[in-house]
């Protein structure tokens, strides 16, 4: 494990953002729609807290203007990679998976507030490409003996990834709406979350909004805290366009320097 | 090394290269990324009297080499400006201009008397082009109300005065004689460009608001033809903006006619992108052997 064990004393503090240039290492296609991409900075990479995100510019493009955000999937402080889970969604994540090794990427990161640490055992619940921040949670939590149990959900089995690497390092368990992997149905149906405040003190989750917000609604029924990852269209990722906003009890806040992790108790209409 | 120092009215700067309103905060999220001193000015988001939540979301959609936003001048006010973000601009070593909105002629006059007070803010730039907000492009639509709304201010404010103008007017030329009569020490163009996005496969406008301000290298043509038409109206000085995102770019609305320039929509794709403008440009001079850059200045 990697992990530098003073990341236990963090708790949300914002750190100096960098740019650069990355190379592309590895370009691993784990099935049609997700890649996972290893990129290697020749100078020392800065430390990623679980939850934040990087800015990744794709390749000259007119079409695809604008950098695009991505959850940081997993970082190597001895190596200086960085490794990112993407699913093609559009013209700009797929231009990133049809990149080959060796191709030059720049990186804005690290950004963002990530996770906060809980007291108790938690509850990671990652849906489909969800699932990308929970990799570095797990091995927070595991570096700072957390208890921890992971249920990753997905329409189909594509879309679990790297199932392996999150099963050293908690109890893992899975759903699948079509059966093929898992249990057999939506994540929200799982016993974990039958009664989640008999056994966690907090849920971490993050995936597609009605997901997170079903979560969310389970979290508050069992009266156990909850962070959400949110996703929004940015133009920059670092609070100055104001574009990415999402309606808190402190008026509009950008979800890209606030967030993206937000205690659902913050938001408004998540309740 | 050629000489990079440019005037705008009372305003020295230490070279041509300013930010743009609303891409640049208050100048305090670039400081991971460089010493914002060294840029000849910061331009920053939109000041107003009341504070303001902008628009709903979403407030974006990417375009073709560019972008379209519907922010909404979301802004928490001139009284948190004054106590929580001046005293930070006070530690930035440049000029500092402070772009400011309103709803009425009473709630500009109120937001600028009060800059006026204010010993680091060196101009003000008055936005009567924002097309998010109701009535934030109304007065830059019509000479008599810009004229107006530039007399009213400038009986109240004494230092440089900035008029940012709207390109989504029929004649550029006529507006900008409008403000300078009005009493405006320069103005500052474009704006950003009325555009909409829709979602095909969806059959839904993309923005919460339907329509926007476009930005980005997609507009750069149609700002350099303006900056041309209002230089040439103009005896003030004009300051140039529009996709610019490098120091060619900036070079381009020089010849145009403007004597200083604004780098907006490229600080989201690379926060270095105003530095690296002021190079370029540096380089551009040195390259044609020319040892100051006011000699670039209308020269087509």
């Amino acid at each position: 494990m990697n992990y530098p064990v003073k990341h236990l004393k963090m708790k949300n503090l914002p750190m100096a953002k960098v740019t650069h240039d990355l190379q592309l290492i590895e370009n691993r296609q784990l099935n049609p729609a997700y890649h996972l991409l290893i990129f290697k900075s020749s100078v020392a990479i800065p430390e990623v807290f679980p939850g934040q995100f990087a800015e990744l510019l794709t390749p000259d493009s007119a079409a695809t203007f604008l950098r695009r955000p991505f959850s940081i999937y997993n970082a190597d402080y001895q190596l200086n990679t960085i490794q990112f889970i993407v699913k093609i969604v559009g013209n700009g994540t797929k231009k990133l998976c049809q990149l080959s090794t060796g191709a030059i990427v720049n990186i804005i990161y690290p950004l963002g507030k990530g996770f906060s640490i809980s007291e108790g055992k938690s509850l990671i619940v990652g849906g489909g490409v969800g699932i990308a921040p929970m990799y570095l949670l797990s091995k927070w939590l595991t570096t700072n003996n957390r208890e921890f149990d992971i249920l990753l959900g997905g329409r189909t089995e594509a879309d679990i990834i790297n199932v392996k690497e999150f099963s050293e390092y908690g109890e893992l368990d899975i759903t699948t709406e079509n059966g093929k992997l898992g249990q057999k149905g939506l994540i929200t149906t799982h016993p974990w979350l039958k009664d989640p405040g008999s056994v966690y003190s907090r849920i971490y989750t993050c995936g597609p909004e009605a997901m997170m917000r079903a979560v969310a609604r389970i979290a508050i029924a069992s009266q156990i805290s909850c962070e959400v990852s949110l996703e929004n269209t940015m133009a920059c990722g670092f609070g100055v366009c104001l574009c990415c906003v999402v309606a808190t009890d402190k008026g509009n806040l950008c979800v890209c320097t606030d967030g993206p992790v937000f205690n659902i108790n913050n938001l408004k209409g998540w309740d | 090394m050629p000489n990079l120092e440019v005037n705008i009215h009372n305003l020295i700067l230490k070279n041509p290269v300013m930010t743009a309103s609303g891409t640049f905060g208050y100048g305090q999220d670039f400081g991971d990324f460089y010493d914002v001193s060294k840029l000849g000015g910061i331009v920053t988001k939109a000041v107003s009297k009341e504070p303001r939540q902008g628009n709903f979301y979403p407030r974006m959609a990417e375009t073709t080499s560019g972008m379209l936003n519907a922010v909404g001048l979301q802004n928490k006010g001139i009284d948190n400006f004054e106590s929580v973000i001046y005293p930070e601009l006070k530690k930035i070593n440049t000029n500092i201009i402070i772009n400011v909105a309103g709803h009425t002629v009473e709630d500009y006059v109120y937001v600028c008397e009060r800059l006026n007070q204010l010993d680091h803010v060196h101009a003000i730039e008055l936005n009567i082009s924002c097309p998010n907000v109701k009535d934030g492009m109304a007065f830059g639509t019509s000479c008599p109300s810009a004229t107006a709304l530039t007399i009213a201010v400038r009986k109240v404010y004494h230092k440089t005065l900035i008029v940012k103008l709207s390109p989504n007017v029929t004649s550029i030329a006529e507006i900008a004689k409008a403000v300078e009569d009005g009493g405006a020490d320069a103005l500052s163009l474009i704006n950003t460009l009325l555009g909409m996005a829709i979602d095909a496969e969806k059959r839904k406008t993309v923005l919460s608001t339907a329509m926007g301000g476009l930005s980005g290298p997609a507009i750069k043509p149609v700002a350099l033809r303006m900056v041309y038409q209002a230089s040439r109206a103009v005896s003030i000085p004009v300051i140039g903006i529009g996709g610019i995102m490098n120091g060619i770019d900036a070079v381009e609305f020089l010849l145009a006619g403007a004597s200083a320039v604004q780098v907006g929509t490229a600080n989201f794709i690379n926060p270095n992108a105003a530095l690296e403008t002021i190079t370029g440009i540096e380089d551009y001079l040195n390259r044609h052997s020319i040892n100051d850059v006011n000699e670039l200045i209308g020269m087509l």
